[in-house]
């Protein structure tokens, strides 16, 4: 159908939306001074100074760390990615009184996956496809629209997208926004008007390429990474010109050295990640070209070290014996220059990748005491089930420690860095394996932990499903999917899909946890309040005591919840509560498409595990923001 | 399809939008580089030009394999072989939707059926034409239409 077709048949819609066109008067709100907000990239204050120093706990990154106080500037909240908000009018006595404050209903059926961001008195929120963006003037009752950007996504690239047509946000800097689209456009918006400063294509849906990750800003430099490991792209991190969208740099994550910009100050920790053009020469001859290794997960920064941090996701097809060796480098932890993109150190932290599981998942910057001595490190609740605390500066693996059930997954040896793996259960050809532990998404997806400095504990969203694979050979056919597994998962020991977990990182232990119905695809907020707030897809947003994991308060929304909330000052002073409602992403795509889970293999396995949730909720997108009344 | 409605409604809204809010001369498009791929690939969404083995006559509306139990069987083995099980699974559906319901967006007959999986279709369905042969989009067409729902959540205590 043409525009003029659809204007033709939807004139109705257009009318309603008038009022929403109109609103487009820049403001200036004097709480928020714009030149402050020049480059949101930069701290804008020193780590919280009101905090007790506490020898003996865990302490965000400090060039890393901002405490969010009154904006919230990109989706991890800070560097450090501690998604932490130093608000504290809404505290563990008064949650109880927390009341919907707004909500608007986004008219999209598939899945939210992103954080709002709000700088300036305004509130962004970018929506799945077709990948709208929307600006809510919160100095206004709300929900008051002040623009709508329609970046115009090809629609044929819904069907390259492995997993719903999810986006998880929009990176702020300069008083620009810059997102990616499913159909691989990164954009950049000037926050103002909603006006598109400039567009720059970065891949190809015909080779099964889609966007749907939250960029990163460091020193005018805009990274954006690539999905599509379930058809067989070969993915790469992109660094794009802030103000004109060229691309600075592209850094591949499979093939020779120059292209993974390895270079001669490349100092990778452990012996097994040495060597030349390893990118190359872990596959079967020219499979690197077709081999995965996409970052559609979550980018850190460390300004004091100058190191920009992102893992990679898994090898490409699913049957590891279709691809022997080590399949460098999917699965893989960097730290690179963020001004050349030059690789400082890596760290495959699961060669051969047998399962799947991606390694995309975010890291938390932290200062820490191991084993007495203060070190600099990030940590990583990693798909393995394992958390992961690594030397920042180095790459070395100071432990790894069980935060879930595994059956495959015996331990990490730190010395060498591999991991420890029942390989009697590996997948392959013709064979099916009965009862692996964590499932393919592992036990933690792309849904971001929060840390919060007041407690030294990390919240951690976690899975508890598991999986029976059938390898199969899998034929490569560009822009269709290429896997050569078929996957059925079920829940885990204890039935419970989902928890959330309040982990001690130094002690290396839960402190408490909490079960939850359905696997927890929203990643949790920490205040300042001492509470720790997370979605449910079974409609639930909970309020809980951060130390102790108790719940204090909850509100049904309308629909499941997948995105990570988060907490702003409003421009009339008061703190603010704001999550995305809407089920979806591959968790919910029983829901969302959707999908039958008569057939145990829909949805790539996961409709089989959660062939309930359309009982707990119905498609529909939804921004709710909540405050004390 | 409500849901469909809904996506298009508001692409409209905003398409209205633009009209007063964007310029443009704003917009301007830089190509990034790409790798170059040697491997076959397939278009997803429509696309002009046909294949001459189908441009020379019209398809029949009738599958001519429709029910045989052979045809069927390799059908299913090419559903397998051109990654179609990638996408709708056994017939439960996955990045698209399912097969084995009576619900289709472009019709349910034998030659809907084959259109779409020679033409594609706009929200992503690829193209297969120039990748099968007439005869074996006939065997998968057969095979779909032999899909019923079947089985169950495994393992019990799913709920």
């Amino acid at each position: 159908m043409t525009r003029a077709a659809r204007v033709g048949a939807l004139a109705a819609a257009l009318a309603l939306a008038a009022g929403a066109c109109k609103e487009r008067v820049p403001r200036e709100d004097p709480k928020y001074p714009r030149d402050l907000l020049r480059d949101a990239a930069v701290p804008l204050q020193p780590p919280d100074a009101a905090l007790p120093p506490e020898p003996g706990r865990a302490r965000p990154a400090a060039a890393a760390f901002r405490a969010q106080d009154g904006q919230w500037v990109m989706p991890l909240g800070d560097y450090a990615g501690t998604r932490y908000s130093g608000l504290d009018q809404i505290t563990t006595a008064n949650v109880g009184e927390l009341k919907l404050a707004w909500h608007y209903d986004l008219k999209l059926a598939r899945g939210q996956e992103a954080t709002p961001l709000v700088v300036d008195g305004t509130m962004y929120v970018v929506t799945s496809f077709p990948n709208l963006l929307y600006a809510f003037d919160l100095a206004r009752p709300g929900p008051a629209v002040k623009w709508v950007y329609d970046p115009e996504p090809a629609r044929a690239s819904q069907g390259v997208a492995c997993c719903d047509h999810v986006n998880r946000g929009a990176a702020y800097a300069g008083g620009r926004l810059f997102y990616a689209t499913l159909d691989n456009v990164a954009v950049a918006v000037d926050a103002q008007s909603g006006r598109e400063l400039w567009r720059t294509r970065l891949g190809d849906i015909h080779r099964g390429e889609t966007m749907t990750m939250a960029p990163l800003v460091v020193r005018g430099r805009v990274f954006f990474g690539n999905s599509g490991g379930e058809f067989g792209v070969r993915g790469w991190v992109k660094a794009l010109d802030t103000a004109t969208g060229a691309v600075a740099w592209t850094a591949y994550a499979t093939g020779p050295d120059a292209e993974v910009l390895i270079g001669p100050g490349f100092r990778p920790f452990y012996a097994k990640d040495r060597g030349r053009d390893l990118g190359v020469a872990t596959w079967p001859a020219g499979h690197w070209k077709i081999g995965g290794g996409t970052m559609w997960g979550w980018l850190n920064y460390d300004p004091e070290l100058d190191l920009l941090y992102y893992g990679t996701a898994n090898a490409a097809p699913w049957n590891p014996e279709q691809r022997p060796g080590d399949n460098k480098w999917t699965a893989t932890l960097f730290a690179r220059r963020p001004d050349t993109g030059e690789a400082v150190w890596a760290y495959q932290w699961d060669p051969h990748n047998v399962f799947d599981w991606d390694g995309v998942n975010e890291s938390t910057l932290l200062d820490m005491p191991v084993d007495g001595e203060m070190r600099r490190v990030l940590v990583r609740a990693e798909r393995n089930g394992f958390v992961y605390v690594i030397d920042r500066a180095t790459g070395e693996v100071l432990s790894a420690t069980p935060y879930v059930h595994s059956t495959v997954v015996k331990g990490v040896d730190t010395r060498s860095g591999h991991p420890i793996l029942d390989l009697d259960k590996k997948p392959g050809y013709g064979r099916t394996v009965h009862g692996i532990c964590p499932a393919v998404p592992g036990a933690k997806d792309w849904e971001p932990t929060a840390f919060s400095p007041r407690t030294g504990l990390l919240y951690i969203p976690a899975n508890n499903l598991c999986m029976d694979v059938e390898g199969m050979e899998a034929n490569y056919i560009a822009g269709t999917p290429y896997m050569g597994a078929s996957v059925k998962m079920y829940p885990g020991p204890g039935k419970h899909r989902g928890e959330v977990i309040g982990w001690d990182p130094v002690n290396r232990r839960k402190v408490w946890t909490i079960k939850e119905k359905f696997v927890t695809w929203s990643g949790p907020l920490a205040t300042g309040g001492d509470l720790v707030f997370y979605g449910t897809m079974d409609r639930w947003l909970k309020a809980v005591d951060a130390r102790t994991g108790r719940l204090l308060w909850q509100y049904r929304t309308a629909t499941g919840i997948i995105a990570p909330p988060i907490s702003y000052r409003g421009p009339d002073g008061k703190q603010y509560v704001a999550v995305l409602s809407g089920p979806g992403g591959w968790a919910g795509a029983v829901v969302s498409v959707p999908l039958d889970p008569r057939d145990q293999t829909a949805g790539k396995g996961f409709a089989n595990a959660m062939a309930d949730l359309p009982e707990y909720t119905g498609r529909g997108g939804h921004l709710y923001v909540f405050a004390l009344p | 399809m409500r849901g469909l409605l809904l996506a298009l409604a508001a692409g409209v809204v905003l398409a209205g939008c633009k009209r007063h809010d964007r310029f443009a001369d704003a917009r301007h498009v830089t190509q990034a580089e790409d790798p170059r791929d040697q491997a076959p690939r397939v278009q997803p969404g429509p696309a002009p030009p046909e294949p001459e083995a189908f441009r020379a006559r019209a398809l029949p509306v009738r599958n001519p394999y429709e029910g045989d139990a052979k045809a069927i069987q390799e059908g299913r083995r090419l559903y397998r072989w051109m990654n179609c099980n990638g996408c709708h699974a056994e017939g439960g559906g996955s990045i698209g939707p399912p097969l084995w319901d009576d619900q289709w967006r472009y019709g349910g007959r034998g030659i809907d059926i084959a259109e779409s999986i020679l033409h594609g279709r706009p929200d992503g369905m690829p193209r297969f034409a120039g990748h099968l042969p007439e005869d074996q989009v006939w065997k998968i067409v057969a095979y779909v239409q032999s899909l019923e729902p079947r089985g169950g959540p495994y393992h019990a205590g799913v709920k």
